[in-house]
């Protein structure tokens, strides 16, 4: 063990290090960035002088119990990170919808405007909301799939923090205008090293734990969330080869030009929908779905095919964000292949999520978790057929740079990715908190019904808004003169921003609902009292045997 | 080699040898599941290895 002295050297060497770069800043934003590391390395000076145990503190004031067989503090403290980034990604979102409607909600103030709240409400719901979903049921996973206990605990607490730190930096640099300018890539150079090092971290503690397993078969799960990590490594160090202009700025500029970078950039980006957004996210699916459903998945050797078909198609079809460009045409294609072929992976691993509750379906009437569970699924489905659709060329010169996309996108995070995550958060709370049950049943229920009505007005306004854009763009008169100027087509899609705003709204308040449940169920509070989800009423008349029909004719 | 010539032989290797190489791997990894001795029970035995543990622990 390293000693205290030279524990908290280290902080403070980093504490001096950010101090100089603040000061030595070139612009306005490197300097309070580096004030944020800073203060980041100052509060880690102070736990380590005081010699602080942050678990048992964390333990006081989370009311979280003892820890168990396995290192469940991580996972706590990632369940209620989880929960209120999405609160805070969710709430910008409804913000820019509502912005998008009506301007004057910019209030005149640059920090607040479309463009720098837009990459703040995406990565908040990918990258802080999905991201710590992911890291706390990995650990959460991989320790029960396993049956050992995290490898490198110190190591798997740098990652949660070390994350967080990741998410207030990107946070604050879209504020302060501090963007690369590439979709789900924004973050500048420094703080995606600083990603690097975490995920690095993050990858050591899943391998570690893998290998000290003490089950000899490795769950499909794992291998989920293992291509998710690894593939996330490779497509966030390629996409952000970077050079600062100056070691002191936040400036910096990519090393690919051109064609070849948008090709790069779409690469990451659409793997980071495959691999981060899907990949990750089946492997809950793979684990919690069976676990409440109480029976093992439909055929795990379907799950094996849909790992590989999944590993090795979704790798290629990142071009079909560059249909019509510059892009050679022979690689459009390929895109717009391989992502028709995904289709079919898709389809199969949801047909084996939905089957695994054949013989059981009455459970979507009495339980409200896997309620959650099968639409995400239904989600899942509909998305993965409307992508491939819309990658078709044909489908792709109506539909993109439409609103069209926004929808596409939304129906699978709204409905895929936040469905399976709430599922997943009430299926952990109230095991990782030791309570009976949770708060109320009732309200995961009206989260249920407030969401999926959210996503239907969500996705339908999206549609109508896509396709009119789609064909005002297009509509050309005898003269051969564009019919509509770009400001018309603004106009007509007033009324569909102001429902997909209402929408949004109605998502919010449902996950308002959640936080309050959880929130109660981890404060202990008494269950709520509440006419139970499903009565059971015997009917002695019919509790008969078949009358007539001999048993032997 | 000129960056043409590279990017000629890898556009090559990409349609004949290495795609054949990537679907080969592909096909024997999912006919893996199927084709193996034990393949049946084994899968059941990974599926159903998560109930194992009834109180996962807490």
């Amino acid at each position: 063990m390293v000693s205290l002295v030279t524990r908290s050297g280290i902080w403070f060497a980093v504490l001096l290090l950010a101090v100089m770069a603040s000061a030595l800043a070139k612009d306005g934003g490197f300097a309070i960035h580096m004030a944020i590391c800073a203060l980041a390395a100052l509060i880690g000076m102070i736990v380590t002088l005081r010699q602080a145990d942050v678990d048992s503190i964390a333990r006081g004031i989370l009311k979280m119990p003892d820890q168990g067989r396995y290192d469940d503090d991580p996972i706590r403290w990632g369940v209620i990170a989880t929960v209120f980034w999405g609160m805070a990604g969710f709430l910008a979102g409804l913000y820019i919808a509502l912005e998008l409607t009506w301007p004057q909600l910019n209030l005149g103030l640059e920090w607040i405007n479309f463009g720098r709240l837009r990459p703040l409400h995406t990565s908040a719901v990918i990258f802080a909301f999905g991201g710590n979903a992911l890291i706390a049921t990995s650990y959460y996973v991989v320790q029960r799939t396993c049956r050992a206990r995290l490898a490198f605990p110190g190591l798997a607490r740098f990652v949660f923090w070390g994350y967080q730190l990741f998410i207030v930096l990107a946070a604050t640099g879209y504020l302060l205008g501090i963007t690369q300018g590439k979709e789900y890539a924004e973050p500048e150079w420094y703080v995606d090293l600083w990603l690097t090092i975490v995920w690095v971290a993050y990858l050591a503690v899943f391998v570690g734990t893998i290998v000290k397993r003490t089950e000899p078969h490795i769950y499909v799960a794992n291998w989920f969330y293992l291509s998710f990590i690894l593939t996330v490594a490779m497509l966030h160090i390629v996409n952000n080869l970077n050079l600062p202009v100056s070691i002191f700025g936040s400036k910096s500029y990519p090393v690919f030009a051109g064609v070849q970078g948008a090709l790069v950039q779409w690469w990451y980006g659409h793997n980071a929908v495959g691999f981060f957004l899907t990949a990750g996210f089946l492997a809950m699916m793979y684990y919690f779905v069976p676990k409440q459903a109480e029976r093992p998945i439909y055929s795990y050797r379907l799950s094996i095919i849909h790992f590989w078909a999944l590993i090795f198609l979704y790798i290629w079809a990142g071009p079909h964000h560059l249909h019509y460009t510059a892009l050679p045409d022979w690689a459009q294609t390929l895109g717009m292949v391989f992502s028709v072929m995904l289709w079919m992976p898709s389809w199969g691993g949801m047909i084996n999520g939905l089957m695994t509750l054949n013989g059981a379906w009455d459970k979507i009437r009495t339980d409200p978790i896997i309620r959650m569970f099968v639409m995400s699924l239904a989600f899942y489905g509909m998305s993965t057929f409307e992508g491939p659709m819309m990658s078709v060329k044909a489908v792709n010169s109506l539909s993109h740079y439409t609103d069209w996309t926004i929808g596409h996108v939304h129906s699978g995070a709204l409905g895929w990715n936040g469905m399976v995550t709430f599922g997943t958060l009430y299926y952990l709370t109230p095991r990782l908190w030791n309570r009976e049950r949770l708060y109320s049943l009732r309200m995961v229920n009206w989260h249920f019904w407030l969401a999926t009505t959210g996503i239907v007005f969500y996705a339908a306004s999206m549609w109508v808004a896509g396709i009119t854009q789609g064909l005002m763009w297009r509509e050309y008169g005898p003269d051969g003169y564009l019919v509509n100027s770009f400001a018309e087509t603004v106009a007509a899609l007033h009324p569909m921003y102001a429902l997909r705003a209402f929408g949004g709204l109605l998502y919010l308040s449902g996950a308002t609902i959640m936080a309050v449940n959880i929130t109660r169920t981890i404060l202990g509070h008494t269950l709520r009292d509440e006419k139970p989800m499903t009565e059971t009423p015997y009917d002695a008349a019919r509790d008969v045997p078949l009358a007539g029909a001999p048993a032997h004719a | 080699m000129s960056a043409h010539s590279t990017y000629d032989l890898l556009r090559h290797l990409a349609d004949s040898w290495g795609l054949l190489v990537m679907t080969f791997v592909f096909l024997v990894l999912c006919l893996w599941p199927f084709l193996r001795p034990g393949a049946r029970q084994l899968s059941d035995e990974a599926a159903t290895s998560i109930f194992k543990d009834e109180n996962d622990g807490e």
